[in-house]
Formats: C-alpha cells, sequence, structure tokens
C-alpha cells in the first residue's frame, strides 16, 4: 500500500477568460520521488504550479496537502502548508549575503521578546544554520558573507534551491531550474535534486529538457493543451516516448 | 551514490571573519565601496593646501564645517532609506521648515520635549501620508513628494506671514545646536548618533534588511512574503522623519522657525547620498558613506566660499558635482 501522497491535486481547471489554461488536471507527488511535469509551451505547466503554489485560485478541483484539503489562498498560505516554490526568475536578492537571503523574512532574532519585537538580527546563528543547512545539502558557496550577486548562476540558484529546503519544506515546486545555467552547473542543480529526494521531499520538476527527466524524475507527468494525456514511471519509458506525449502524437489516458 | 559540490574549490565551515572580509572585498565591489572615502581625504587634502591661507584648516573653520553639514547629513541618513526602498522624498526641504516652525510655535508654549516631539510627530505625519499616496494610489513617488514640497511649504509660508519665529530656550538651543558637550559642538554628536542609528538600522534589523530587499527586487520580497508596500512606506517615513530632525537642529543653532529653512537643501542632499554609494534607484545603501557624503558637501560648500566664488557659481558647481555622481552611479549599476 501506498504512503499518503506529500500533495495531491485532483480534477483542477482554471480558465483565463475565453482560454482554458487547465482542464479537469489531477496529479499526485510523493514524498522522497522527483515528479517532471512536461508539456509544450502553453501546455499548461506554469499555471498548474501557480495553482499549487497558492499564486492563482483554481476555478474547480480540490487540493490536498499531507492528505488533508486545503484553499491554498496566498503564496505565504502554501509556505505555512510546506510547498515552496523555486522560480525561473531567481527569488534571491542580489545585494543581501547568502546567510541573509536564506533567511529572508525568516530572521533569527537575538536580545529576547524585546530584540525579536524590534527585529534585532542574530547573524552569527543565521551564518552557523545557514553553513550546516547549505552542507548538509552538499552545497558549497565560497563564503557566507559574500553578497548574493556576486556569486554564479549555479550557486545562486543553489541557495534559491537551499532556502526550500531549508524551512524543511517537504515539498519542492521547481520551475525549469537550470534554464540559464551551463552544462557543469546544470549537472550539480541535478545532483541537488537527487540530494532533495533522499531527504525525503516530494520534488516537482518543470522542464524542457528530456535528458534531465531521464536523469533524475521517479515518475513524469505530461499535459496537452490544458489536459493531462500522460501520466507515466519513467523507468518504463523512453525519450521519443516522451516526446510523442508533449507533442500530442499519443497518449496513455 | 557520489555526491558533488555546487562549487569545487571551497573552504569547509565558516571562514574567519578576516578570511570573509577579504573574500567580500575582492569578489563584492571591492576598492568602489570606499570611493567615497578617498574622495573625502582627497578634497580635504586638496583644500587644506590651496586655502591654507584663508584659514581652511583652522578649528573654527571645520567646526563650521561641521555644523553646516549636521542637517544634511542626518537629511541623507534618511534619504538613504527612501532610495534604498526605490522611492524618492522630494519634500525633505520642506518637512525642515514645517519642523522649525511647529517646534518654534511648541518650545515657547509647553517646553523644548514636547516642542521636538510634536515637530517630529509632523514630520511622520508627513512621510506616512507620502508613503500612503505612493503605494496605495500607485503615483510615483517623486511626484507625490513634489506635490507634499508645494503643500508643506505653502503652509509654512502662510505659518507667520513669512516672518521667523523666534525660540527662547536656552535648553532647546543647547541641546540642538548652540552648546556641545567641552568643545564638541552638539550639532557634532547628533550626526554621530543618527548616522550610527541609521547603520544599525540598516545592518542589524530586520526592517534595514527589508528595505534594502524591497528596493533590490521588490517581486522577490513579496514572494517571501515581506509586505513591501509596508516597507516603502516605512522608508519615506524614515526619511521626512529625519528631515524633520535637521529643522529642529537648524531652529536649535539658529534659534529661530522659518519657512525658508531648508529649502535649497534638496539637491546637497541627494548628492551627499548618491556620492556616497547609494543607488539612485535602489537595492544598494550605505548610512556612513551618506554622513560622508555630506561633510564632502559641506566641504565643498566651504571651500567654494573661501575661493570666493559667488552664489551663483557655487550653485552651478554644486549641479556639475551633482550629475557626475549620478552619472558615476547609473554606470556602477550597469556593471554590476
Amino acid at each position: 500500500m501506498r504512503m499518503t501522497p506529500a500533495l495531491a491535486a485532483s480534477g483542477i481547471s482554471k480558465s483565463f477568460r475565453a482560454v482554458q489554461a487547465l482542464n479537469d488536471v489531477s496529479i499526485e507527488l510523493h514524498h522522497g520521488r522527483v515528479t517532471a511535469l512536461l508539456g509544450d509551451n502553453g501546455a499548461g505547466k506554469s499555471t498548474l504550479v501557480k495553482c499549487l503554489a497558492g499564486i492563482y485560485q483554481p476555478d474547480a478541483g480540490s487540493i490536498f496537502v499531507q492528505g488533508t484539503e486545503h484553499r491554498i489562498n496566498s503564496s505565504r498560505h502554501a509556505r505555512e502548508l510546506g510547498i515552496e516554490t523555486v522560480h525561473q526568475a531567481l527569488s534571491v536578492i542580489d545585494p543581501l549575503d547568502v546567510a541573509e537571503n536564506l533567511f529572508l523574512n525568516r530572521e533569527q532574532t537575538r536580545g529576547g521578546r524585546l530584540g525579536a519585537r524590534i527585529g534585532l538580527l542574530d547573524k552569527r546563528r543565521m551564518r552557523e544554520e545557514c553553513a550546516a543547512t547549505l552542507s548538509g545539502l552538499d552545497i558549497r558557496i565560497p563564503s557566507l558573507r559574500r553578497s548574493v550577486g556576486s556569486l554564479s548562476g549555479g550557486q545562486r540558484q543553489a541557495v534559491a534551491i537551499g532556502r526550500a529546503v531549508a524551512w524543511g519544506q517537504k515539498i519542492v515546486l521547481l520551475d525549469e531550474p537550470a534554464a540559464a545555467l551551463g552544462v557543469e552547473q546544470t549537472q550539480r542543480v541535478l545532483d541537488l535534486i537527487a540530494n532533495m529526494r533522499d531527504q525525503g521531499v516530494a520534488v516537482l520538476l518543470i522542464t524542457h529538457n528530456m535528458d534531465r527527466v531521464l536523469a533524475v524524475c521517479d515518475q513524469a507527468v505530461v499535459l496537452y493543451q490544458g489536459r493531462k494525456c500522460a501520466e507515466v514511471d519513467v523507468p518504463d519509458v523512453t525519450k521519443d516516448d516522451l516526446v510523442s506525449f508533449i507533442t500530442g502524437a499519443r497518449g496513455t489516458g | 551514490m557520489t555526491r558533488r559540490s555546487i562549487h569545487g574549490k571551497a573552504s569547509t565551515g565558516l571562514p574567519s571573519p578576516v578570511e570573509a572580509w577579504i573574500d567580500r572585498y575582492k569578489h563584492d565591489g571591492g576598492l568602489r565601496r570606499f570611493v567615497v572615502y578617498f574622495a573625502f581625504a582627497l578634497i580635504l587634502v586638496t583644500f587644506s593646501i590651496i586655502l591654507h591661507d584663508d584659514g581652511f584648516l583652522s578649528s573654527s573653520n571645520l567646526l563650521n564645517i561641521g555644523r553646516q553639514a549636521a542637517p544634511i547629513a542626518v537629511m541623507a541618513v534618511g534619504m538613504a532609506f527612501a532610495l534604498a526602498a526605490r522611492e524618492i522624498d522630494l519634500s525633505v526641504g520642506s518637512v525642515v521648515a514645517l519642523s522649525s516652525l511647529v517646534a518654534a510655535e511648541m518650545v515657547g508654549n509647553y517646553g523644548f520635549l514636547i516642542g521636538v516631539l510634536v515637530a517630529l510627530a509632523a514630520s511622520v505625519l508627513v512621510g506616512l501620508v507620502n508613503g500612503l499616496i505612493t503605494v496605495k494610489v500607485r503615483i510615483p513617488s517623486f511626484l507625490v513628494t513634489l506635490g507634499m514640497l508645494g503643500i508643506i511649504s505653502g503652509i509654512a509660508r502662510n505659518w507667520n506671514d513669512l516672518q521667523s519665529l523666534p525660540i527662547r530656550n536656552d535648553r532647546f538651543s543647547g541641546l540642538f545646536g548652540a552648546g556641545g558637550l567641552g568643545p564638541v559642538s552638539s550639532l557634532l554628536i547628533w550626526i554621530i548618533v543618527v548616522g550610527g542609528l541609521g547603520h544599525f538600522a540598516l545592518h542589524h534589523l530586520r526592517w534595514g534588511r527589508h528595505v534594502l530587499s524591497t528596493g533590490a527586487d521588490r517581486d522577490a520580497a513579496n514572494a517571501v512574503g515581506i509586505n513591501t508596500a509596508r516597507v516603502k512606506i516605512s522608508a519615506l517615513v524614515a526619511s521626512a522623519t529625519a528631515a524633520g530632525f535637521a529643522g529642529v537642529l537648524l531652529a536649535g543653532r539658529l534659534s529661530i522657525g522659518r519657512h525658508d529653512l531648508g529649502e535649497d537643501y534638496l539637491l546637497t542632499v541627494i548628492a551627499a547620498v548618491v556620492i556616497g554609494g547609494t543607488n539612485l534607484f535602489g537595492g544598494r545603501a550605505s548610512v556612513i558613506g551618506a554622513v560622508t557624503g555630506a561633510l564632502i558637501m559641506a566641504m565643498l560648500n566651504n571651500g567654494l566660499i573661501l575661493m570666493g566664488l559667488e552664489v551663483a557659481d557655487q550653485r552651478i558647481a554644486r549641479g556639475v558635482i551633482i550629475i557626475l555622481a549620478v552619472a558615476l552611479s547609473m554606470r556602477e549599476a550597469k556593471e554590476s
């Protein structure tokens, strides 16, 4: 018998005026598994992620987090439920250093209740916890005091992903995390995804790159014109199979 | 499985503060961060040599520069927060006048403490209105505060029919301008206090980090749940409050409240902040740089006067300096 899915969405529909972006889509994410979300441009991938992340409200359908139904009404709400999204456009703040980014809006304070009230930062503790979190994920950054703007694209992406995991988030949605990265850095982000999976995180990965799917994903969900056209276990399929699902040449259901 | 690191060459654990500092210096702006301090030293040395016979280095003249710089420095600290949040406050000059008039009105009747508090409260109110209109009605702050500049300076002119209001309160004048601790003018102490508070707030309070984040990338700041609207309002309140305190300092030094105090400070303040390394378009700020920038502007002003430049020529020189500083600031923004 299977465990309760970390995140389950069923019958999600969403339209924007006359355009039906999502039509009765269901998806399940499991702890310790990486799910690929595939589809051509405009197939509804980003819309689905935004519904799961609380940015859009679906017109129909229900979302279950750890088995309990929730109406996720904001990205803050999604985060409270343990869902973290790493968007295609990086959400790191360039002038802040690595530790400050990791703890942004979840800062640790010192000086007791007064310190917490005025927001007196405990920088040393944040740096120590940041170092522990990053090394747990095998992310190495030259200096935690360096501003994120001075890091490479891969390192910045690693900080963004590290932030999602640092907060004990059990569900991480990644929107093309390697879109702007080189070969070497892409490989490292893929390793990072594998590390998250090993720690029991449920990962959803949006990508256009089939090699990445085959390398790191356990299952794949394919959208075609707003509908789910295939749901497969990755070891059972080939690259050509995936491509034919995406182009709508065939589907499993 | 084999685990690979995100970055190949790396030290394990936390580097020592010295190592971290050197690393930051090499990769994070380096010398550029210290340009304003070199400029300060350069101008100081240059004027000391060419204006030696005019008494530039005399202690009374240096003290004079410090006194002139005080209101500019205080306003620059506040403006640094407004710019860091990617807003701008053009109403600061009029707030100086308003605050001086309120202080003059209140100090005589209710004592200096109430006088100062009410003057600051009035300034906070102006900043709050600036911020609320900017954020809620979504009008760019340069337009909102430009309108506010007109409104407040109009109120200041009507206040006492363009006449100055005298302040006869020794404790007020002593604390905010005329007096001091031994040979150190109270104005210099206020520069240090306000500069120190601003630096502390920017680097060691959650609020300062949120102001910087909001100005650097508002969408990203929103995405982590920061209430960026409230942050922007608070930054404009900080700027107005600082201007209000500058008004108190001017009222203290001159023992009057008047409608035209601070009237032509705006450009000088913005120049001081931008020279000090704060980005005119948000996301980078330095409070100590802003204070140093204010000292530079006061030094230039003083030097130009000692050189015998007319008021008109001083204005031209200041305008040229501002454009140069902003040009430098924009070039840096493109590079990074």
